[in-house]
């Protein structure tokens, strides 16, 4: 075991499969001798070339629509987009090409492309630097959508990513790119947990917390209090998004028959919707009380210094948790 | 210095401003750039780009009449275009890879695509019906320009395996607007990718005149890019087969993208569903078919003495077997099994779907024999 921050286990991660199949490579902009602008493809180009590890103009239809025709000829491109706001360019050629091309060819041409995105707010940057755009990609049939949470599942679930032959949207919190842990770095991927299964992180019995990147944490600091007030919460990381492990999801919701969704992308038509309606037709009579999202507000990203107010937090779980639980909640005057 | 003026006259409906081989009368005319790549065409090889071209043409118009008859819930017809599709295909190597768009049927003729692939995708049974990896033709692409960025990954993937091929993106005029093809263009030059770039040029998209995407000929913008280009007469199927050779063997030979203009027109509907009379003059029209690409070989092969009623009826039967293959395949065919909604959504087993078709599967088998299938 190795100690290494999210960040790190990432690079090794693209270090192990650029060695291990020269049929990978990797795209993007200042990827090369910047290493990237959160240098997670540090070194990476001085190790494998410019021909592996491809420094691109900035372009990002142009980044993945020549990644398409790579995999075309088959090759595995994985591809940074640099920042989550920077991806909408690159909408059409995602949407309409990388997840569809599989289908429309009836099989015949794969599309093993990765598709990395520093993700998410709460680094206090600028406008479009802090975007969640995975619900229109979760929309999308014909991709996988993940996110990671911790340094060991970035390391695996990237080089899993980069092994499958479906197209994966693979979002890497920008909070946590510092965040230290373990990370095997030997492990075999093939005796790792399959892409796409969730993870309890905590053990609990009242309510079942879904959460994915770096909300599990958030969730993790709120279980912690509720304990306090002797309430007991179950994490659960999704981890994978599309398709969300449900297995997982029934089984714990049917022991604590209430549930708390939260992400920090904003509510309407976002993935807890789509998770509650889910687990609502799923487990309905094991429910003992209406599920309840705890997300970001339906705005713009706001400025660096109101995004505090935007994102869920601690406490925010912890007002939903009352509410599941029919305690006094925010809404309870609301309500009355 | 570079001097940045530039002319602003509006030159790009200058259609006749063209290189050329052969003129609208048959004739055959001198270029020096053009000549040397057609040497080797004599009056064999002539007729058999003259056959690929009638049976392009009696084709795409059963595709029209299959539309019509209500077999197609739509076509995009090629007539007036089958010059620049046989000429730039021929003048490739079959291991080349094509990515053309959706009106590019004379392509998929000279790649030996089977009849019933021609129709099947505009009947509604696929999304497309041949293997790419056997053709090295990609599935037709409807989203414009989307397919330039492919080749140009694709040219990309030939440079890291040391392969001599080249890649080709067609698009039309209209395409030429979107950002993926000029990011195509950044891409290709940047990395000296081995692409061709083949605009057909047919002057309009859908109701939109060339003049609203380009007040400049299309083929000034490559030189900006840093990528040759040839403004071709595109009913000239000779000047399409020297200007195709060009730019492949300028691929090929490691010296990076090449662009092709092929100034051609689209005599017939954008698709079935268009009416043009409500936005092109018919005298346009006209000035047009007297610049028929398939006329002007017929005269060129008869002033050679190549062409006679003979070799006119081995064409017409040949056109003749196809497109009652195509016929048959549209008219016989069964529709696609229910379960075929779920099939290649992902490549690998994915729990969201497979969970979908279980549950639809089953709802169906709820009305037994009757089937909910049809």
């Amino acid at each position: 075991m190795t100690q290494l921050t999210l960040g790190k286990a990432l690079n090794a991660g693209m270090r192990r499969a650029l060695a291990d199949d020269d049929k990978v490579l990797v795209m993007g902009e200042d990827i090369g001798k910047l290493g990237g602008v959160f240098r997670i493809t540090d070194g990476l180009q001085a190790e494998f070339g410019p021909r592996r590890v491809v420094d691109t103009p900035l372009a990002e239809s142009g980044i993945v629509g020549t990644a398409v025709g790579l995999a075309f000829r088959g090759f595995r491109p994985v591809v940074e987009i640099q920042f989550d706001g920077f991806v909408y360019p690159a909408f059409d050629q995602i949407v309409s090409q990388v997840a569809k091309l599989h289908y429309r060819t009836q099989g015949r041409v794969t599309m093993p492309l990765t598709i990395r995105i520093p993700w998410a707010g709460g680094v206090g940057a600028a406008e479009h630097h802090s975007e969640s755009p995975e619900a229109y990609f979760v929309h999308t049939a014909g991709l996988r959508v993940v996110a990671v949470s911790n340094p060991q599942d970035a390391y695996t679930m990237l080089r899993q990513a980069i092994a499958c032959d479906d197209p994966v949207i693979f979002l890497e919190p920008k909070r946590l790119y510092h965040a230290k842990g373990e990370v095997d770095v030997d492990a075999d991927i093939a005796d790792a947990a399959p892409l796409g299964l969730a993870r309890v992180v905590r053990e609990g019995s009242d309510v079942t917390v879904l959460t994915y990147g770096s909300h599990v944490t958030t969730a993790l600091d709120a279980a912690l209090a509720a304990e306090d007030e002797g309430i007991s919460l179950e994490v659960i990381d999704l981890r994978s998004i599309s398709p969300v492990d449900y297995a997982a999801v029934t089984a714990s919701v049917r022991r604590t028959g209430r549930v708390v969704v939260t992400h920090e992308a904003s509510r309407e038509g976002g993935v807890a919707a789509e998770i509650i309606a889910s687990v609502t037709e799923k487990c309905f009579h094991y429910l003992e009380a209406p599920p309840v999202r705890v997300t970001g507000m339906d705005i713009p990203y706001p400025p660096a210094k109101l995004e505090r107010y935007h994102l869920p937090d601690l406490d925010r779980i912890l007002d939903a948790v009352d509410r599941v639980m029919g305690r006094p909640n925010s809404l309870s005057e609301v309500s009355a | 210095m570079t001097d940045t003026l530039t002319p602003a006259a509006a030159r790009s409906t200058d259609t006749d401003d063209v290189a050329r081989l052969l003129d609208h009368t048959g004739s055959r005319v001198a270029d020096e750039r053009l000549d040397p790549w057609i040497a080797d065409v004599d009056a064999a090889m002539l007729r058999e780009l003259y056959r690929d071209m009638a049976m392009t043409r009696r084709l795409d118009a059963e595709g029209v009449a299959l539309q019509r008859q209500g077999h197609l819930g739509l076509w995009a017809p090629a007539h007036g275009q089958e010059a620049v599709q046989v000429g730039t295909t021929w003048a490739c190597h079959d291991d080349d890879f094509l990515f053309p768009t959706y009106r590019e049927v004379g392509i998929e003729l000279v790649r030996g695509i089977e009849p019933a692939d021609f129709v099947m995708v505009w009947h509604g049974a696929k999304h497309s019906s041949w293997d790419p990896s056997v053709a090295h033709v990609a599935n037709p692409q409807i989203i414009i320009g989307a397919q330039s960025l492919h080749a140009v990954g694709y040219a990309m993937g030939i440079q890291r395996d040391g392969g001599d091929q080249v890649a080709v993106a067609y698009f039309g005029d209209g395409a030429t607007s979107q950002g993926d093809v000029n990011e195509a263009m950044v891409f290709a030059a940047s990395f000296e990718s081995p692409v061709v770039f083949v605009c057909s040029n047919n002057q309009w998209a859908i109701s939109e005149p060339v003049g609203l995407q380009a007040q400049y000929p299309i083929a000034g913008r490559a030189p900006g890019f840093g990528i040759p280009s040839m403004r071709i007469d595109g009913n000239d199927v000779l000047a399409c087969v020297a200007a195709m050779r060009w730019a492949a063997d300028h691929a090929r030979s490691g010296l990076g993208p090449a662009f092709i203009e092929a100034v051609t027109y689209r005599i017939g509907p954008h698709t079935t569903s268009d009416d043009p009379t409500r936005y092109r003059d018919p005298a346009e029209v006209d000035y047009w078919r007297a610049r028929d690409p398939l006329a002007r070989v017929e005269a060129y092969l008869r002033r050679m003495g190549a062409f006679d009623d003979a070799f006119r009826d081995s064409v017409q039967a040949d056109a003749d077997r196809f497109t009652a293959a195509m016929r048959a395949a549209v008219v016989e065919a069964t529709p696609p099994p229910p379960q075929r909604l779920f099939e290649n959504v992902y490549a690998e087993p994915h729990t969201g779907i497979e969970e979908q078709r279980a549950a639809f599967m089953a709802y169906l088998d709820g009305f037994g024999a009757e089937g909910g299938a049809a």
